[in-house]
């Protein structure tokens, strides 16, 4: 208002004087507003969980990333290297196909800790905060969420590999198991990037951040070769690597031959994991703001 | 609930970095007012009204909301007020009803009763013919409105409102007007931020002026005008080669020195009351200098600063608050 030409003089109407129908519509609303009782800690989480999946659906071209780029990579390496690695491409399909649903569920979860930055940079996240729930709500929600996610990952695997020829001796019960198996510890990993998705300024950064930690990872582990056949010093770093471990457990279940040992370790590693970086999270999420 | 005031702060403090956003900020807010806090961006507004709805932990000082400490009891606080934020505190990515049912279905409503509850809302504020569009597809108002709404699934008993028209057009900034007099006529307390003085004039009971972290004046909005006159009187001529003889004899009728604008036929000149306007109006017609248009204006929130501090409101750590 510091100009002049747009404001006459006695711009101000006497509205508070007289009811409109919108202040009656309105009180109508406010006065049949009666607080109910607060929610628990998981029906919080799992409106939360809610949200995730509406907006899947209301933009469901974020699921081209979860379901194009595993068809590319498993089509690639079998028909690329299958040859080349297990001199035939049906075998190595045995081979790398628990590789390839691991490889796409873990890079799936690092929009865990994209989705998490960004949000952060909305004004719905202070609303959040101020609402008298349960703090780590959101977040718990929100990997929940992703957790369907993961799922359509995997499924779209596992599909193309039957499709493909895989021949899956563990049966359809364990390769559920595997994709249980994987799915869960995806949830467990999007912790450390709800966690990087907090300290980083930028999607941007996050994502790159995550795909960094990741790509050695997984290409620095059982999935693609047989660890025997690499340099010692690489060799024992892939066989101590957590990807190695769950790759392992994972072609054990689909392949009917797992061995709970394999699978005990890998959920050792995820509950370590979870213990360690969602209370980081979830402290990280309080300091905000 | 026995504490008679809304909010109580005491020598509030935050600082990021170098920088002490909120320097030492005691209010006081009766129940069921609108209390205005009024500065120009960087003044520690949103600050403290983060602080205050619990979402950021101040470094100094001591505040009560609705008779609970906002560190030690800042559930209590949270089950009893609500906050809209600057950036309108909806998600982009839902619906509007979605928006309305996910937060009944967090304050503890059953997933049937929040979407009655949201139709119910839509209807009040409008939105009815825009429930089921994504909230990044709604104009500026709208956007507003679902915010404002957002904040009364259940009726608070103190809303926070931080800059609630703030690049609102003047239709859609009445209707938000509208809506915080219906709230405070149903007795919910309102803290107002606001960089407009006449948005404080029109709603608040009393204002708090807030300058680099610091309360510099509070009182009713009456009591602030006070201290900086009624306004300004513009004046446009047809021929800039007049502007003289009219800036002197409005220099004479109004008894303060008229300020030449950027427009070689316009002048400006405040004013104490506007009779006294208009009789100077009229002395121009009779001098017959050719006047092409006038208007008054409200004083703004710079003279009121200038009024205050003797500097005008500056910008200049306008992304602080943001950034926090």
């Amino acid at each position: 208002m510091s100009t002049t030409q747009s404001s006459p003089a006695a711009s101000t109407s006497p509205e508070s004087a007289r009811p409109s129908s919108t202040s009656q519509a309105l009180n109508a609303a406010l006065s049949s507003a009666t607080r109910p009782p607060r929610p628990g800690p998981l029906s919080a989480a799992i409106t939360f969980g809610w949200r995730g999946m509406r907006k899947i659906r209301h933009v469901p071209e974020q699921l081209l990333d979860v379901t194009i780029t595993p068809v590319l990579f498993l089509l690639m390496f079998t028909y690329l290297f299958g040859g080349a690695v297990s001199g035939s491409t049906g075998e190595y399909l045995q081979y790398i196909l628990p590789a390839i649903l691991v490889q796409s569920v873990l890079f799936t979860a690092v929009y865990s800790g994209v989705a998490l930055n960004t949000d952060m940079t909305k004004g719905v996240v202070d609303r959040f905060r101020s609402l008298p729930i349960w703090r780590p709500a959101p977040l718990v929600g929100a990997v929940l969420g992703d957790t369907a996610r993961f799922a359509i990952a995997a499924t779209v695997v596992v599909l193309l590999g039957l499709v493909m020829g895989f021949d899956a001796s563990g049966g359809i019960g364990g390769v559920l198991l595997a994709m249980v198996l994987v799915v869960g510890f995806a949830f467990s990993l999007s912790w450390t990037f709800t966690t990087v998705g907090l300290l980083m300024r930028t999607p941007s950064a996050v994502m790159n951040t995550g795909f960094m930690v990741l790509f050695p990872l997984i290409f620095l582990s059982n999935a693609f070769v047989e660890p025997s056949t690499l340099p010692s010093a690489l060799e024992a770093f892939v066989n101590a690597n957590p990807v190695s471990h769950l790759i392992t457990a994972t072609r054990g279940l689909m392949g009917g031959d797992s061995s709970a040992g394999d699978i005990g370790l890998v959920l050792g590693e995820a509950a370590v994991m979870t213990a360690v970086f969602a209370p980081l999270t979830v402290r990280l999420y309080r300091g905000k703001g | 609930m026995t504490s008679p005031l809304a909010i109580e702060a005491n020598g509030l403090v935050k600082t990021f970095g170098d920088t002490r956003a909120v320097d030492g900020v005691d209010l006081e807010v009766a129940r069921g007012v609108v209390y205005g806090v009024l500065g120009p961006n960087g003044a520690g507004k949103t600050t403290t009204i983060r602080m205050l709805a619990t979402l950021l932990r101040p470094d100094g000082g001591s505040a009560r909301v609705l008779g609970h400490d906002i560190v030690s009891e800042a559930d209590d606080v949270r089950g009893l007020v609500s906050l809209t934020g600057q950036l309108a505190s909806v998600d982009d990515d839902l619906t509007g009803r979605e928006n309305l049912i996910l937060l009944g279905r967090l304050l503890g409503f059953a997933t049937k009763q929040a979407r009655v509850r949201a139709d119910e809302l839509l209807v009040a504020f409008g939105l009815q013919d825009a429930a089921g569009r994504l909230v990044k597809n709604y104009s500026g108002g709208m956007r507003r409105r679902l915010d404002l709404a957002a904040s009364i699934v259940v009726t608070p008993e103190l809303m926070f409102l931080d800059e609630p028209t703030t690049g609102l057009d003047p239709r859609s900034r009445n209707q938000v007007w509208d809506i915080i007099r219906a709230l405070v006529g149903l007795g919910t307390t309102v803290l107002l931020c606001t960089q407009y003085l006449d948005e404080a004039d029109q709603l608040a009971d009393r204002i708090a002026v807030i300058d680099s972290g610091k309360v510099i004046a509070e009182g009713t909005p009456a009591q602030l005008k006070a201290s900086v006159g009624q306004g300004a009187l513009h004046v446009r001529l047809l021929d800039p080669e007049r502007r003289d003889d009219a800036a002197r004899l409005l220099a004479g009728t109004l008894d303060a020195e008229p300020q030449l604008e950027a427009d070689p036929a316009a002048l400006s000149i405040r004013i104490e009351d506007a009779e006294r306007a208009a009789e100077a109006v009229a002395e121009l017609s009779r001098a017959d200098l050719g006047l092409a248009g006038f208007s008054l204006s409200q004083p703004s929130l710079d003279e009121v600063f200038l009024a205050l501090t003797g500097h005008p409101a500056e910008d200049a750590e306008t992304d602080v608050e943001v950034a926090a």
